[in-house]
């Protein structure tokens, strides 16, 4: 039988109540995981460039070697019993997130194609609908993301600049991804 | 190769859009850019899956937070988690919270005059069964004003969070109750311009699921995408 999908809704300005849980913006699980640690960090800005401070950023992403902790991913590569690949973290009142995670493996795009390391992002807030969609890349990768199917998809190249998360000063290694959400420097955002 | 099963894109109507000027917070966070279309991955289709414990005990029970009993009318909520094809989806995380029955949240922003109680933080959340099914104890959350434009209320609303099965699945949403006079007025409920899909946001009164003498029952089904092409369809 089919039926109609539930709309979404926003999650409003309280979402901290239900969805704050220990831990989530740490995806090595206190350094157990296996891997490069690596430390996400930015800003949610919206379309006056004022930080946005009641988001909640959602990631997604493969192991270490390049695996999903997920029934439907079949490859033959090892898992990580350390490792679940799913982070959340809520911005603070200058609209800063961080995670620390560790550096995903590439993963198998459509076809025979392989894609550049990469986070999935989802981007939740007061004022959002529905959330969003979009994907973080390591622009240090040059190479790897000059091939990745998606990015290689995007004409436009502001829009493809947004999905690059920039090497910055730290230890462990340190990317900087901010999401726009509206005007100069728009995060490009994905219809999944 | 790898074998990718895609979701189901979203249809016209169903969900509302980004930009809706009447619910004034989207004007300057709404994207103006046009959504790339990204044809789903292993990324997209995979997504966290909630065996080890690692979401921490369930939280079925909201009437237990503190020492005593939270004011307010004791209610039961419970329903399916299903996809489009009306498959359960079971194992899957759903969190809820929600305002007391004053209309408060238990949260450091929320600064409407109306009284905290100490019983009650509004925060549940629970992993489906095999057949998707869930249920929570709570009490009716009360309406609270939310300054969207002078003298607006929000209608009584529990706020849900479901995964799915993949990335792609994630929902957010509200559910209303029946007859609420302010569900006319509310433009995060009236963004939605198929009047099938609100309709639906609102739980059904269900004497069934009431238990006599105790809590008002009330049901709630939420609906996730489901895969793009079955073998029935080709
Ligand atoms: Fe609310």
């Amino acid at each position: 039988m089919k039926r109609m999908p539930t709309a979404s809704q926003t999650v409003g300005p309280f979402f901290h109540v239900g969805l704050a849980r220990p831990d989530l913006a740490d995806l090595t699980r206190g350094g157990r995981a296996q891997g490069e640690p690596i430390v996400i960090l930015g800003q949610v800005r919206d379309g006056d460039g004022a930080p946005v401070p009641d988001a909640m950023l959602e990631i997604w992403q493969a192991n270490a070697a390049g695996k999903y902790a997920h029934p439907e991913d079949r490859q033959a590569k090892p898992d990580d019993a350390n490792f679940v690949g799913f982070g959340r973290a809520f911005t603070d009142k200058e609209g800063r997130y961080r995670f620390t995670t560790v550096r995903p493996g590439a993963v198998p795009g459509r076809g025979n194609a392989l894609q550049a390391p990469h986070i999935a992002v989802t981007l939740f807030a007061r004022g959002l609908l529905k959330h969003l969609f979009t994907r973080l890349y390591f622009a240090d990768l040059v190479q790897a993301n000059e091939a990745d199917p998606v990015l290689s998809g995007i004409e436009d190249a502001a829009a493809r600049r947004s999905l690059l998360a920039e090497k910055v000063n730290g230890a462990p290694a340190t990317y900087r991804f901010d999401l726009v959400l509206q005007g100069e420097g728009e995060t490009a955002f994905f219809e999944v | 190769m790898v074998d990718v099963r895609p979701y189901r894109r979203e249809q016209p109507g169903n969900h509302p859009p980004y930009l809706y000027p009447d619910y004034a917070s989207t004007v300057k966070r709404a994207p103006t850019r046009r959504l790339i279309r990204l044809e789903q991955t292993l990324t997209e289709v995979t997504g966290p899956v909630f065996t080890g414990g690692w979401t921490g005990p369930a939280i079925a029970d909201l009437t237990r937070a503190g020492a005593g009993e939270p004011i307010g009318e004791r209610i039961i909520i419970a329903g399916r988690v299903l996809d489009e094809d009306g498959n359960p989806v079971p194992g899957t995380l759903l969190e809820l919270w929600q305002a007391n029955a004053a209309g408060r949240y238990f949260h450091d922003g929320d600064r409407h005059d109306a009284p905290l109680d100490p019983n009650f933080t509004g925060k549940g959340h629970v992993i489906t069964d095999g057949d998707g099914a869930y249920r929570f104890l709570t009490v009716k959350p009360g309406a609270y004003p939310w300054r969207n434009t002078y003298n607006a209320w929000r209608p009584q609303h529990l706020h849900f969070s479901v995964f799915g099965p993949a990335f792609a699945t994630r929902l957010v949403t509200q559910m209303y109750f029946p007859g609420d006079p302010l569900l006319p007025l509310d433009p995060i409920f009236n963004s939605t311009a198929d009047e099938t899909a609100r309709r639906r946001l609102v739980s059904i009164y269900d004497p069934a699921l009431s238990e006599a003498e105790y809590a008002l029952g009330y049901r709630f089904d939420i609906v996730l995408r489901g895969r793009a092409a079955t073998p029935m369809e080709r």
